[in-house]
């Protein structure tokens, strides 16, 4: 049961006045694991329903196997989802929940009971078959949900925030057990959450989304490492934001000293060293990094390649191994660790490595 | 145990003497209700009854007589006008709860209309009407007028009942290839049903308890229960009168009792939303 190809063609949703989706395009190869990464109100929630077929379209196609199923309703088309709040019927117990879209398929009895018992064993489930749903915990509530799921043998698997209603460490454990029964059973999976890590972690692409649009389609590496917007490296955790001037030319990007910053010829990205630049790199720019990629070094040094911020330490703290500094650069302030043990008032440059800085262009953006 | 009621300290002789005032309320009625009930002589200025014994209970329940048959028909029309019901209240329930359905509060409303109006009234020319029907003196005719006002509480209820169902249960169903009409017998029904029963069990009430429509619709051919017992107090009977009191009360505490253990909190909040 090897999974199919699904595309999402230019799909636009509103509730009412109100457009969710802005034209969404998505291409998903068969047994791909897509991401939809977002936060909450950006429309990736929307768009799995779209896509499952309980949100109307406007405009735009969804295709399974280049089969248009845009006005098919959701029993028609074929897919199965886990529901954020799993939705198992406290009517039915565990074998009864798993068992019920292979009664619909008229499955035989013994058939059926097979199938069940294979996929709670699959699932860990064991033993489990004659409780009432209502019985068991969020962990096995979970993977009931998930066995409903698995048991019609879907092409495509639609998860709308399984893990969100569980514990941390639990979390941690399914996320890898989904993903190695998604390639295990060589299903598409499309999977929304607001958690950066388990996208990464579990996705083979990641779709991010922003206010009903898709901000960058990309491998983990990709969007971590060359977020093509301000937004997605904010949210990709390249949250600390400073401004600069800058020209372009061969050797690179030539920054301008101010109060804040000392000037540095900085290489730009062509392959993974050098920093992330887009657009042309003249003028205005802002400039994301992510805390841990900084440095602290004395004030006057100046390392090749390196932007270096004029900092003054304002709060220091200790949360084990390292040193937790707040260092504020002109009416910024910068969490940065630090092995080196400084106090408050001392004047430090904050080394920020090319390689480390993603840049836009002439792109206003929000600082954190 | 704690003296403390609902945050105020009651000392101990008041709340006694209040609970016996509540016990006495509630019980003293059904004390006289059951002395008269086996009360065969018992005239003013006596406390209690001068003769005792279970000769009208005997009378009430011979076959053939006048209260066996208004029992019947009592049970018989209440049983029709809870399936007609039903048939009513589960669609327009459901559609209510589940439809964006405009005016939605004022087809609510407009099932409360038999009862904003003097029921008298109302019946006289129900009564009018029916009997240019043919309808006036019919089994048809008073399940009729029960289900008018039966609907109310059925529909109100079984609304609830449908919106207390999570919408992403049937979505599930859905999902996985059921269609609406099977989501709805295999999940929507099923989880509603305890709110639909306590519909189906307040209307069987309601029809059992019935008297002014059956006064004017039913009378003289269809005799029921509250009927009877209206008739037998007009002549002074108050022993049948008191024993079918009895009858009438034995399904209401039922009622309360499946109330109490089958219906959710979550349900009854959502009446009349």
């Amino acid at each position: 049961m090897a999974g199919e190809s699904l595309t999402v063609d230019g799909v636009k949703v509103s509730y009412g006045d109100v457009q969710v989706l802005a034209g969404v395009s998505i291409d998903v190869a068969p047994g791909e694991f897509i991401a939809l990464l977002g936060s909450s109100g950006c429309g990736k929630t929307t768009l799995l329903r779209a896509i499952s077929g309980f949100v109307p379209v406007d405009a735009g196609r969804v295709l399974v196997a280049d089969r248009d199923v845009t006005n098919a309703p959701p029993d028609k088309r074929g897919m199965a989802m886990v529901f954020q709040s799993y939705a198992l019927w406290p009517h039915m117990t565990a074998a009864q929940n798993i068992g019920y879209g292979l009664r619909l398929r008229k499955v035989a009895r013994g058939e059926l009971n097979r199938r069940v018992e294979e996929t709670m064993s699959l699932l860990g489930l064991d033993g489990l078959g004659d409780r009432l749903v209502t019985q068991l915990s969020g962990g096995q509530r979970q993977r009931v949900a998930l066995g409903r799921a698995l048991a019609v043998e879907p092409r495509t698997l639609l998860l709308d925030e399984p893990l969100s209603n569980l514990d941390a460490r639990i979390r941690q454990t399914v996320r890898h057990e989904i993903k190695a029964l998604q390639q295990q059973l060589q299903i598409t999976a499309i999977h929304v959450t607001h958690d950066r890590e388990e996208a990464m972690v579990m996705a083979d692409r990641i779709v991010i989304l922003d206010r009903g649009e898709i901000a960058q389609i990309g491998t983990p590496e990709d969007v971590y490492n060359r977020p093509r917007s301000s937004f997605v490296a904010a949210f990709m955790g390249a949250d600390n934001v400073i401004p600069l001037t800058a020209k372009r030319d061969n050797g690179g990007l030539h920054v301008s000293a101010s109060d804040d910053h000392a000037d540095a010829v900085l290489s730009i990205a062509d392959g993974d060293e050098g920093a992330n630049l887009i657009g042309s790199g003249d003028g205005e720019l802002t400039a994301h990094f992510r805390s841990e990629a900084a440095r602290l070094i004395d004030i006057n040094e100046r390392p090749e390649g390196s932007l270096v911020l004029f900092g003054t330490v304002t709060q220091t703290s200790y949360p084990g191994g390292i040193y937790r500094y707040t260092i504020d650069v002109g009416d910024r302030h910068f969490l940065v660790d630090d092995l080196k043990k400084l106090g408050v008032g001392d004047a430090v440059g904050i080394c920020l490595p090319a390689k480390s800085l993603h840049l836009y262009s002439a792109n206003p953006t929000t600082s954190s | 145990m704690s003296n403390v009621w609902r945050g105020v300290v009651v000392p101990w002789i008041p709340r006694a003497i209040l609970l016996g005032l509540f016990a006495f309320a509630i019980f003293g009625p059904l004390a006289n209700l059951l002395l008269w009930s086996v009360a065969e002589v018992w005239y003013f200025p006596h406390k209690l009854p001068l003769e005792w014994g279970f000769d009208f209970w005997r009378q009430v329940f011979k076959p053939r007589g006048n209260a066996m048959l208004s029992l019947n028909n009592s049970i018989i029309i209440a049983i029709f006008t809870v399936i007609v019901s039903l048939a009513i209240a589960i669609p327009a329930g459901y559609a209510l709860a589940r439809r964006n359905l405009p005016w939605r509060s004022l087809i609510l409303i407009a099932f409360l209309l038999p009862q904003a109006f003097p029921s008298v009234a109302v019946y006289i020319n129900v009564a009018r009407i029916f009997y240019g029907f043919g309808l006036a003196g019919t089994y048809v005719g008073v399940v009729l007028v029960h289900t008018v006002q039966g609907l109310v509480f059925a529909v109100w209820i079984a609304t609830a009942a449908f919106s207390a169902v999570d919408r992403e249960l049937e979505e599930a169903a859905r999902n996985l290839g059921a269609s609406g009409l099977r989501t709805f017998m295999t999940i929507t029904l099923p989880l509603a049903l305890p709110g639909i029963m306590a519909s189906a069990i307040f209307v069987f009430l309601i029809s059992l308890d019935e008297f002014t429509g059956t006064f004017f619709v039913g009378v003289p051919d269809v005799v029921t229960m509250p009927l009877l017992l209206f008739n037998a107090s007009m002549e002074g009977n108050y022993q049948i009168a008191s024993i079918t009191s009895l009858l009438l009360l034995v399904p209401s505490v039922g009622f309360m009792l499946f109330i109490e253990r089958f219906l959710k909190a979550d349900v009854l909040a959502k009446v009349g939303n």
